[in-house]
């Protein structure tokens, strides 16, 4: 996993509380393959973003100039409800997008941005709403996010401190990958496993 | 101490912890299906393996196609779906995994086949990569979705680690009115504390009208935690989910049985268990429910009318209510009732039973549907069963398309859309913009509403139609 530790990148905001993840992805493109060659960016908001025709939506804020390099969205509360597809945080990555500041998200959709080196940002509501306030204000201006001193530091300078997990900070700053985490503790689990499955012979 | 029923599922599997909260999880089963391939693609380009292929099953749903079943994996609308479907066979064939492919008699929907064939069983982990995983807490399970690399951790460990999540009781007292149902009960509970009203927390159901639903619909209300924002959600176990289970394939048989129905009546929570928050809605005064919006939040009893979205107190509802009444074409101050319906799809993880069919059929019984309507039965085994119950001949006689199972026009990946524009009476549970195909709107309600919609061609008080009955 691409380890995180500091961005400073141009901002979108994107108004509208409860983005699900059938809004970030529709379901027609999930079963598209995905790879180096293509990605998954031409999907991102897709229906938010273009017409039946495939033209993109003027009023749509990636579809303006000066925020289509965003790397990072300003969102509204509970982004990123709903479906539990991992397709959602592919076409955000693979658009180019590393963070999303929000008052709150979907827990799944949460868990799935962490496991790939994406960075949730949880600021209160009105904090959320100035960042957002400040960025149409001043089109294509940049936030820089840094996550060892959790801070989002906005458009004049102010820092916000933001709190994380100190378990998700660290496996970000690294890049540590879950699965080389368990497997260090194999012989507890298998421990676990005789114990438990003896007491419950039905499920082994 | 006191616990929770929560508590001590989570304290039975837990391995080992790490500070700040994480623990590492000891997952019992594993549900897959077609749209787990980014998970085994994962797995394979790092070389590993499937640690417990015993623990983990799939199912074919997502994809299938409802219609033409006889030609198998042929009749799916396109190359990419029957890829999905081939990929998935593939899949379980090299890693050792039992599957339940498009023909098997055991094929349904995946949270309907894990409580039918037994494997969902009380106090035990469950994970699928799909939201809706939360249906099978209603034996008593801490049962959730997970993404593609958390799905991918399960299958090359057969653990997860997980942050502790909070406690969330609902209790619903009281006895519900004939007419009333667990899909009732669920939407009202969302309508009461929104989509992000139970985020961080496993929400457990309880109180006199829970316990006095069936297995049936309190998979129903469980189903549906994830659209109150829940990690999970769950119910107690109890003799009707005993009953329920004992003799199905994969429940423990002879001494086993008594042996885990021993320790499956420890889990319920404890009388003086406390819960980091609390909810109470009193049943007796709920009505059949729908949704008039884009959000499972924006859901009203049938006598009500579309509100003005500047009536609501917050503003980010008063947005999202003006731009879902502007995709839904409604004005505020309609009543629900006045809604034309212009299909209706009768199935799902949510409501796709043989109790929903059942409640569906008692409705439609001498009476014809006005709008086209189709009926996916939630798995092939439950179809089999409605048959034989002579369901299927009034669901016919009515008019209304017999199909066969899968996730259908719930998550319309398959191909069973809504054309743009139109109207769709839905037993699902979802009412997201596009969810049922681009344009398509959806109102969301019980089996037998959607049933009702279905003979007067509008939004209808099912409570009328089954007066005299």
């Amino acid at each position: 996993m691409t380890p995180f530790t500091t961005l400073t990148a141009i901002a979108a905001p994107i108004e509208m509380a409860n983005i699900d993840t059938d809004r970030i992805i529709p379901v027609r493109f999930l079963r598209k393959l995905r790879s180096e060659k293509s990605g998954y960016d031409p999907y991102l908001f897709h229906d938010m973003r273009f017409d039946n025709e495939g033209r993109e939506k003027p009023d749509f804020v990636l579809n303006q100039a000066p925020y289509r390099k965003a790397g990072i969205l300003v969102a509204a509360a509970n982004f990123g409800c709903g479906s539990s597809r991992e397709g959602a945080v592919y076409a955000l990555l693979d658009y180019g997008i590393r963070a999303v500041v929000a008052p709150s998200f979907g827990d799944i959709h949460y868990a799935n941005e962490l496991q790939n080196g994406m960075l949730p940002v949880i600021l209160p509501e009105e904090i959320c709403r100035g960042l957002r306030d400040q960025l149409r204000a001043k089109p294509g201006a940049t936030l820089a996010i840094d996550l060892p001193a959790q801070t989002v530091t906005d458009t004049e300078g102010t820092a916000h401190p933001f709190t994380i997990d100190a378990v998700y900070k660290e496996r970000l700053l690294k890049g540590l990958d879950d699965i080389g985490l368990v497997l260090e503790n194999t012989p507890a689990i298998e421990r676990f496993e005789h114990d438990y499955h003896a007491a419950r012979p039905w499920l082994a | 101490m006191a616990l929770t029923m929560f508590d001590k599922i989570w304290m039975s599997h837990v391995i080992l912890e790490r500070p700040g909260g994480d623990a590492l999880l000891h997952i019992d089963r594993n549900f897959v299906h077609e749209g787990s391939f980014h998970a085994f693609g994962a797995l394979a380009k790092e070389g590993r393996r499937v640690r417990k292929p015993r623990q983990t099953f799939a199912v074919a749903d997502h994809y299938v196609p409802t219609v033409g079943r006889e030609r198998g994996v042929e009749a799916a609308e396109d190359a990419d779906a029957r890829n999905m479907i081939r990929l998935l066979e593939e899949n379980c064939l090299v890693n050792d995994i039992a599957h339940f492919g498009i023909d098997d008699e055991r094929q349904g929907i995946v949270h309907v086949i894990g409580p039918e064939l037994g494997l969902t069983q009380p106090g035990l982990t469950i994970t699928c990569g799909d939201s809706h995983t939360s249906t099978h807490g209603a034996l008593g399970a801490f049962a959730f979705g997970t993404g593609a690399s958390q799905l991918k951790q399960i299958l090359a460990t057969q653990c997860l680690w997980l942050k502790r999540p909070k406690t969330l009781r609902i209790r619903v007292d009281g006895t519900l009115a004939p007419g009333v149902t667990g899909k009732d009960v669920v939407l009202a509970i969302i309508a009461k504390i929104g989509t992000a009203g139970a985020t961080g927390h496993v929400i457990e159901f309880a109180g006199a009208a829970i316990r006095g639903l069936s297995v049936e619909g309190r998979l129903t209300v469980c189903n549906m935690a994830i659209e109150a924002g829940g990690r999970a959600g769950m119910t107690a176990p109890d003799d009707r989910v005993y009953d329920y289970l004992h003799g199905r394939p994969y429940a423990p048989k002879d001494a086993e049985w008594d042996r885990a129905v021993a320790q499956w009546r420890t889990l319920p929570s404890d009388g003086d268990a406390r819960f980091d928050r609390e909810v109470t809605l009193d049943g007796a005064t709920l009505e059949p429910m729908l949704t008039w919006g884009t959000s499972p939040e924006e859901a009203l009893p049938v006598s009500g009318r579309i509100p003005d979205p500047k009536s609501l107190g917050d503003a980010n509802q008063r947005a999202h209510a003006e731009q879902a009444l502007a995709y839904m074409d409604l004005k505020p101050g309609t009543p629900l009732t006045d809604i034309k319906i212009d299909r209706a799809f009768l199935g799902s993880c949510t409501n796709g039973r043989i109790e929903d069919l059942r409640a569906a059929a008692a409705v439609l019984k001498g009476r014809k549907a006005v709008i086209p309507a189709w009926v996916s039965p939630g798995s092939t085994a439950l179809k089999r069963q409605a048959e034989a119950e002579g369901l299927d001949r009034i669901f016919i006689e009515a008019g209304v398309e017999w199909r066969a199972s899968g996730c259908s026009s719930c998550a319309a990946m398959n191909g069973d859309k809504v054309p743009p524009g139109l109207r769709c009476a839905s037993t699902a549970n979802r009412n997201f913009e596009g969810r049922q195909g681009k344009g398509a709107r959806t109102h969301l309600m019980s089996p037998a509403m959607a049933a009702a919609a279905m003979v007067t061609g509008r939004v209808t008080d099912v409570r009328q139609l089954l007066q005299g009955q």
